[in-house]
């Protein structure tokens, strides 16, 4: 694995408040586990930054290794890991994830 | 490469011998599965440590040839 692959993911988690690694682009998922996790910011009004994994095998392996997590998508709030569409999904249907964003001082449009 | 429910299952039980595992195939295809684990071993973990173990026990299928495995852990009695 390469370390520039490592150190860029790094820095793409530690400058952006929100980041999801997904599959497509937030304006076009190339997969229902990714448009899920995209949908569920976007109804949030989440500004986030999204990372195409399919534009680039690199990204797409290294970010596996990054966290030692196998799948993709993957969402990052404030450098940490929160976890894949299925956590995110649990988390959102539960409330948690608007608190969440709030208690890590990220705005969203709407109130937890 | 398709993978039997079952085959999931025992992956899942031979990793975590109490877990409770439940699933569910989405689609028929042997791609797209639902799984509800539920184990003792989650306790005290975070959500992501919990998926963790399960996919450890998954043994790096998880990703390859399981893409497509919606996964819910619980605590017994959660």
């Amino acid at each position: 694995m390469s370390e520039d692959v490592q150190s860029w993911i790094k820095d793409q988690v530690t400058t952006n408040d929100v980041v999801l690694f997904m599959k497509g682009t937030k304006e076009f998922p190339q997969c229902g586990f990714s448009g899920r996790v995209s949908q569920i910011l976007n109804f949030l009004g989440v500004t986030y930054k999204d990372i195409n994994v399919l534009a680039d095998d690199g990204i797409r392996n290294g970010i596996k290794t990054y966290t030692n997590w196998p799948t993709i998508p993957q969402l990052y709030v404030k450098g940490e890991f929160i976890g894949g569409a299925d956590i995110v999904s649990e988390m959102f249907q539960s409330g948690e994830l608007q608190k969440f964003l709030t208690d890590k001082g990220v705005p969203t449009s709407k109130a937890a | 490469m398709p993978m039997e429910a079952h085959e999931i299952e025992r992956l899942i039980k031979e990793h975590l011998p109490d877990a409770e595992v439940l699933i569910e195939a989405l689609k028929g295809d042997g791609d797209h599965y639902a799984a509800l684990v539920t184990s003792a071993a989650f306790a005290g973990k975070s959500r992501v440590q919990q998926h963790q173990l399960v996919y450890a026990a998954l043994k790096g299928r998880m990703g390859g040839e399981l893409h497509a495995l919606a996964l819910t852990t619980r605590l017994p009695g959660e």
